[in-house]
């Protein structure tokens, strides 16, 4: 048991508590097999606007938010916050969008949505310098510390064939939506880093995940908790010296952005657009391969859109 | 006229300048602006004395006011602005509590002692080794104790706290890393807190009177100081109640002597007379004591005598020195061979001479990369702080140490100079590196580099990324190294720069525009 959930249960009327999740629970459930049934496009690509507009629009079209999020739900949004830069240098998600997100969250009836990221540098210089933590609070959402390993749960993972055990972010685990937004941008270990290579802030120990075969830990993770929502943010794009950069002098402006709740196939579109094939990218064809998701765009009925 | 407002008034002072010189050591969550650190620290005699000949500058010259202080006021440097005074004042307090100590009574001065320790204080100053200085400065005794107990303290309740709250998903409060504390700088803390706390509960200021090299120092002016503790033979009746309460041990009032060099104008004993029999004044009493006159000839005979004994015999220990095992993978240890600097040390040599071990840049590191020494600098910069690549990385928009060091042993540096400040040079141990044993990518050093000094290239011979090092644009930061998840022992490890250098500005060509015209998907 979590010692959140401990707590909690010893100190709130449980009778009250247990009847309350077990509605949310039905509903999320209820809500999820509406979904999937009025899903028109597996993805939404947009460019040539602004990241905040480019949202509003690509959002609306892939549905709206309320596809993703019933009332009283809590969110969790996952961004890229790992490197104590400042927001021209695009080594962490884009401040603007974040805080549409958050907006748009709340639109939808979200009762809370936390964000946070394990970060590399030092995290309360990663948080303020990013404009994260203040686009985070302007927008009403909670910003969460990720630095303790005490927030970090040990989880199994079940077909994992390097990463087999891990220890995740109680977050992702209690929050009832789970959107992960990453900034494109070139890696020096994994070549690229989008959706998938994200995720490795949701964790722990990265160390392992490098010692034991980076790309097929990446892959391995996928299916323990898929983001219910991926908003890949290439806006401005570090093309190299990635992924903590020099200077904004790495980084050009494509005013684009990927939405997809399928998180290999927005890895493959936003490999393409970067100017790779996905099936190159080691981590993205693991993951691919093992039906994590679909590689093949040919396959997808995307939706092309342009500001 | 009663003079009892005199003890409250140092009472009130001392408080002031404890509470502030500790918060800047349990600062947890970064509240204090750096720039206030100077002026907290301002009137610290021994790192004021060292920062002003360190910079030539006389905008630091804390201790000359101290100085001029006490040839006017007595030791007040010693009950109101030292942190480490009013901590055994503390301490002193519980004992009265508690009744370990009823009462003092008059103690002869340890004047040979005094000087000894005075006069280590001195050669190590003016030798600049500074370990006798490091071991004596009561600021730097404070500092550590502030650093190695206190803050600890103050953040495990801290994140006690916030366990309660983030139960109830409150996060506004976030736990904070426990770091640098190490086994031998807790240790040392520790044996040192042990010593003063006995000597406080059991003998009061002792530890002011006999060992502190400040005090004996002080000790010498207030002789001579304009204002003193005098006892008025009219007044007194001799009841003796002003010597049992001394806590500096140096009122005697059989023969109604106090000895003004040892004590710290606390005015204890100014409360306690009833009849106005001790007063604190100017004017000299109708009788002379001649005492006093006989005792500075021993004095000085004494202090020249130590200083010659112990220049002679410090030489001989101060040789030993400890090399710094990297952990490097399980095949290949390699040995650092000289600890590294922090920006803004310039070098070993001139940090070491200028730094007193105080630890304030230890609490004050964000990444706690900054760590006690062990004997890294050899013995004698025992306890000086060093970048411990093991525990964090030197913040590449951080300039913090330099801002807080009161010694000017760490300069401040502007942070776009300190971007370029060669700390020391990253090593590669290809043996030992993940990509060349698993055949596998990893990226992790690459990945942490703030200049792209560590790049991850293509290997034609092994088929494999490897990083490679460019060490012009180096810094030394050790974010490559910390970052390196090989174990037991790392595959890249920073070597100290021993004097410091300058590296080259990374390259930074434009990139080529891109315009979309259509998804290529």
């Amino acid at each position: 048991m979590k010692r959140r959930d401990f707590l909690q249960k010893s100190i709130s009327a449980g009778l009250i508590a247990g009847a309350s999740l077990k509605l949310t629970g039905i509903n999320s459930l209820f809500a999820n097999s509406i979904n999937s049934l009025e899903k028109d496009y597996d993805l939404v690509a947009i460019k040539g606007g602004e990241a905040d507009a480019m949202f509003d629009k690509a959002i609306s079209e892939f549905g709206g938010m309320k596809k993703f999020i019933k009332p009283n739900q809590t969110v969790v949004l996952k961004p890229n916050i790992g490197w104590d830069v400042i927001p021209e240098n695009a080594a962490n998600t884009n401040p603007k969008l974040v805080s549409r997100i958050i907006k748009h969250c709340f639109d939808a009836g979200a009762k809370e949505v936390y964000v946070f990221d394990h970060t590399c540098d030092e995290w309360t210089r990663c948080y303020s310098n990013s404009g994260i933590e203040k686009a985070v609070k302007d927008a009403g959402g909670t910003i969460v510390p990720g630095h303790s390993e005490s927030y970090y749960q040990a989880v199994e993972i079940k077909d994992g064939k390097s990463l087999k055990t891990t220890k995740v972010h109680e977050l992702i685990m209690e929050s009832d939506v789970f959107i992960n937004v990453p900034v494109l941008k070139s890696h020096g270990g994994a070549r690229i880093t989008i959706s998938m290579k994200n995720l490795m802030g949701v964790v722990w120990d990265r160390g392992y995940w490098h010692r034991n075969d980076l790309h097929q830990c990446i892959a391995d993770y996928v299916p323990f908790r898929k983001p219910d929502l991926n908003i890949v943010d290439a806006y401005a794009v570090m093309k190299r010296n990635g992924p903590r950069g020099v200077s904004k002098s790495d980084v050009v402006q494509m005013k684009s952005q990927i939405i997809s709740t399928d998180i290999v196939a927005a890895d493959a579109a936003a490999a393409k657009l970067f100017g790779f094939e996905p099936e190159n990218v080691e981590y993205i064809r693991l993951a691919g391969e093992a039906n994590y998701g679909q590689m093949d765009l040919s396959k997808l009925n995307i939706s092309r859109l342009s500001i | 006229m009663n003079q009892s407002f005199l003890k409250y008034l140092r009472i009130a002072v001392s408080l002031i300048f404890f509470i502030a010189t500790l918060s800047l050591f349990i600062d947890i969550h970064e509240l204090i602006p750096t720039e206030f650190t100077e002026s907290i620290i301002y009137f610290q005699f021994v790192p004021s004395f060292i920062k002003t000949f360190g910079l030539l500058s006389f905008t630091v010259s804390g201790f000359i006011i101290v100085i001029v202080l006490t040839a006017l006021f007595g030791r007040v440097y010693c009950s109101s602005i030292c942190p480490l005074g009013t901590l055994q004042d503390f301490l002193i307090r519980l004992s009265k509590k508690f009744r370990f100590k009823k009462k003092y009574v008059y103690l002869k001065p340890q004047t040979l002692l005094q000087n000894i320790f005075l006069g280590l204080f001195l050669i190590s100053l003016f030798t600049g080794s500074l370990l006798a200085v490091n071991l004596l400065d009561p600021y730097s005794n404070f500092g550590r104790i502030a650093a190695g107990f206190f803050n600890p303290i103050i953040s495990l309740f801290n994140n006690l706290i916030v366990f309660i709250l983030e139960s109830f998903e409150i996060y506004s409060l976030y736990p904070v890393t426990l770091g640098g504390y190490t086994l031998f700088g807790f240790l040392f803390v520790l044996s040192f807190s042990s010593l003063l706390i006995w000597l406080s509960l059991f003998h009061g200021r002792l530890y002011c009177n006999t060992i502190c090299p400040v005090g004996t120092l002080l000790g010498y002016i207030s002789k001579l100081s304009f204002m003193k503790i005098r006892i008025d033979d009219t007044n007194c009746t001799g009841c003796g109640i002003c010597e049992i309460k001394c806590k500096g041990s140096c009122i005697d009032s059989d023969n109604k002597y106090v000895d003004h060099s040892r004590c710290v104008s606390c005015f204890n004993c100014l409360t306690v007379c009833p009849s106005h029999g001790i007063i604190y004044s100017s004017r000299i009493p109708k009788k002379l004591n001649l005492e006093e006159k006989n005792k500075t000839d021993y004095d000085k005979r004494n202090f020249i005598g130590s200083l010659l004994i112990f220049s002679i015999g410090l030489s001989s220990i101060l040789k030993a020195q400890e090399k710094i095992k990297v952990f490097v993978k399980n095949k290949i240890k390699v040995i650092r061979e000289n600890p590294i600097t922090p920006p803004g040390a310039v070098s070993n040599e001139g940090f070491t001479e200028k730094c007193t071990a105080c630890h304030l840049c230890v609490s004050k590191c964000p990444t706690k990369v900054l760590q006690p020494s062990f004997l890294e600098y050899g013995f004698i910069g025992m306890l000086q702080p060093r970048m411990d690549n093991f525990n964090g990385f030197c913040n590449y928009e951080c300039t913090i140490c330099g801002e807080v060091c009161p010694t000017g042993a760490i300069e401040p540096v502007i942070l776009e100079e300190k971007k370029l400040i060669q700390i020391g040079k990253a090593k590669f141990i290809k043996d030992n590196c993940i990509v060349f044993t698993q055949k596998t990518d990893c990226g992790a050093c690459a990945e942490h580099c703030p200049t792209k000094a560590v790049k991850m290239l293509y290997d034609e011979v092994e088929k494999v990324v490897a990083p490679k090092i460019d060490d012009k644009i180096c810094i030394g930061c050790g974010a490559c190294e910390y970052a390196c998840p090989t174990q037991p022992y790392k595959a890249i490890y920073v070597e100290a720069n021993t004097v410091h250098a300058k590296a080259e500005k990374p390259s930074e060509e434009p990139m080529e525009e891109v315009i979309l015209e259509e998804f290529p998907f």
